[in-house]
């Protein structure tokens, strides 16, 4: 589903964030990208959601090359991948609804079809009923939900998300974790960035360890009933 | 041949066309002043070549009323008897772009210019009238002065070669002038309208502009979600559309106030003068085709200045 084959990413500024990283994600896998910070977790998201590009190596997702998308490409590209971000990155001046509508109106669906997955989405976060509130009325936890809701309304393959619990407390962190796991558990390869080790150690699945840039260890994947 | 999932994809994509239109209006009216200041300078940049437009359209309707002051006096020869003055008046009668032919026999021209010319007295001391049969003769009108001008001279020149005639009277020159002021007028507004529509576009684009900058993370993040370069763009467009618009509303506003304002007062002048003249605003044609115009120039506006911003607007430059 996604693999790194020798994958180098030079920023501009010089700095090496990923040094020959070769790497395979199975479809239905959910895996966790470990590290200290500047380990280069960060980057390999964002090489998977065509936000970088790599400087070396060749990089595919959902059998599409990422580094020979055309521009044009790179809007649909994107639509297979629900990305959820450590600061949410909702728009603030609208409403949930209007957030989490916002894939399903880029791609086009229906309008009568729309509220109906919005709630879905909605729902399957825990926040069914909030769809007039503004994410400043909401807590940090409930706006990274959204923001997860956003990221699978469009029911993409794939859902990357970085640091997703990086500003919750110990018990919502779980709860995204296990909001993430039930995304995977109807298909979704999943792949989470976090340096929270003991989260993810409590949640047991396969760990791709990064340390400068590099491929530290990687374990094996563990099969969940 | 449209089947129903072209249809519905035309529907879907006019429906949100028009959500979107909607949406970007709702936005500019919940910042007020700065959308009434973009809307009044371009209304007021527009106003003043449509002003002048409008001016010069009035001018030339008053100078198709003022055609009396084209009519050629044809003098006749001296001392011709009535049977020859009328052969003339008849061959000057038939004449092609004639509206009008009247004649004047030598003793009423004396018994008017007795009386125009207060020199009663020594009018009344002459043996012999000195003045010869006159025709006086309106051309058809034309409400363009070149031409008229024109066909003027070919008519007094076929006029002076009838039988009898001694000379032809008239007075195009006024005409001349009066016409290459005109099209100066024209031209001007010409210009004008030319230079101030690129002030409009620079300005539509340069708000636009701003509001891109200013909405930098919005965009970031509808790339992030997918939004691809046309749909990132639209609102902008929709806005540069609406800027566009309220600001030929703003000017034929304008100018229709001032046609209202100088209305009474030029009428009262035209009046004292004899003529009907009335001073007119634009035309439902011309009107249209201004807030047409306005229209294209906020959308080019913001599609110019927003085409290679948006572009390189990523969400590669900030952290995820
Ligand atoms: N846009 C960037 N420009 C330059 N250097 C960057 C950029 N993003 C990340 N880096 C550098 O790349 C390295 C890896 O960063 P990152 O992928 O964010 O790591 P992590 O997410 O594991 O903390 C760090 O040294 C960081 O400073
Ligand atoms: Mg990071």
């Amino acid at each position: 589903m996604i693999s790194f084959n020798g994958i180098t990413k030079r920023y501009p500024s010089g700095r090496e964030a990923l040094s020959d990283l070769s790497l395979e994600i199975a479809a239905g896998e959910m895996v966790f990208l470990t590290g200290h910070s500047g380990a280069g977790k960060s980057t390999a998201l964002k090489l998977i959601g065509r936000i970088e590009l790599p400087t070396r190596g060749q990089l595919i997702v959902n059998g599409q090359s990422v580094g020979g998308l055309r521009n044009a490409m790179i809007p649909a590209y994107r639509r297979r991948i629900g990305m959820v971000f450590q600061d949410h990155k909702l728009l603030h001046d609208r409403s949930i609804w209007d957030n989490v509508a916002l894939p399903l109106i880029i791609s086009g669906t229906p309008r009568r079809e729309l509220d109906k997955r919005v709630r879905a989405a909605l729902d399957q976060v825990g926040l069914l009923g909030r769809e007039g509130s503004f994410p400043v009325e909401l807590s940090s936890g409930e706006q990274q939900r959204v923001g997860i809701a956003r990221a699978v309304v469009s029911k993409p393959p794939i859902l990357i998300a970085d640091e997703p619990t990086g500003n919750l407390d110990p018990d919502l962190a779980l709860e995204v974790m296990l909001l993430f796991k039930r995304f995977n558990e109807v298909g979704v390869t999943v792949v989470i960035a976090s340096h929270d080790v003991h989260l993810i150690d409590q949640l047991g699945y396969r760990r791709i360890s990064l340390t400068g840039g590099r491929l530290a260890t990687s374990t094996q994947s563990q099969v969940h009933a | 041949m449209l089947n129903v999932g072209t249809t519905n994809k035309i529907l879907r994509f006019g429906e949100w066309h028009a959500q979107t239109l909607v949406a970007s209006l709702g936005r500019l009216t919940r910042a007020p002043f700065g959308t009434a200041l973009t809307v009044g300078i371009i209304g007021i940049a527009l106003a003043l070549p449509m002003s002048l437009e409008v001016f010069s359209m009035n001018a030339r309707s008053a100078a198709g009323s003022w055609q009396t002051a084209l009519d050629l006096s044809v003098y006749l020869k001296m001392g011709l008897s009535e049977k020859e003055v009328s052969a003339s008046y008849a061959s000057i009668a038939k004449q092609p772009g004639i509206a009008t032919a009247q004649l004047i026999m030598p003793a009423d021209a004396l018994k008017e210019f007795r009386r125009w010319s207060g020199l009663g007295i020594a009018i009344d001391e002459l043996k012999e009238n000195p003045l010869p049969a006159t025709v006086v003769v309106r051309p058809q009108p034309t409400h363009d002065g070149q031409a008229a001008s024109v066909s003027i001279n070919l008519l007094a020149h076929n006029l002076e070669a009838i039988p009898n005639v001694e000379h032809v009277r008239f007075d195009t020159g006024w005409v001349q002038r009066f016409t290459a002021i005109l099209d100066s007028i024209r031209r001007a507004a010409w210009v004008l309208g030319a230079l101030l529509s690129l002030g409009v576009l620079l300005v539509i684009g340069n708000t636009i502009r701003v509001d891109v900058e200013g909405r930098r993370n919005e965009i970031e993040v509808l790339k992030l979600v997918g939004g691809s370069n046309s749909f990132v763009r639209r609102p902008f467009l929709y806005a540069g559309i609406w800027y566009g618009l309220g600001g030929g509303l703003v000017a034929l506003t304008l100018v229709h106030a001032l046609v209202l304002a100088l209305k009474g007062p030029l009428g009262r002048v035209a009046a004292a003068y004899g003529s009907k003249f009335e001073l007119l605003g634009p035309n439902l044609g011309l009107s249209l085709a201004l807030l047409a115009s306005s229209v294209l120039l906020g959308w080019l506006g913001a599609w110019i200045f927003t085409n290679h911003q948006l572009r390189s607007i990523e969400p590669g430059q900030t952290q995820i």
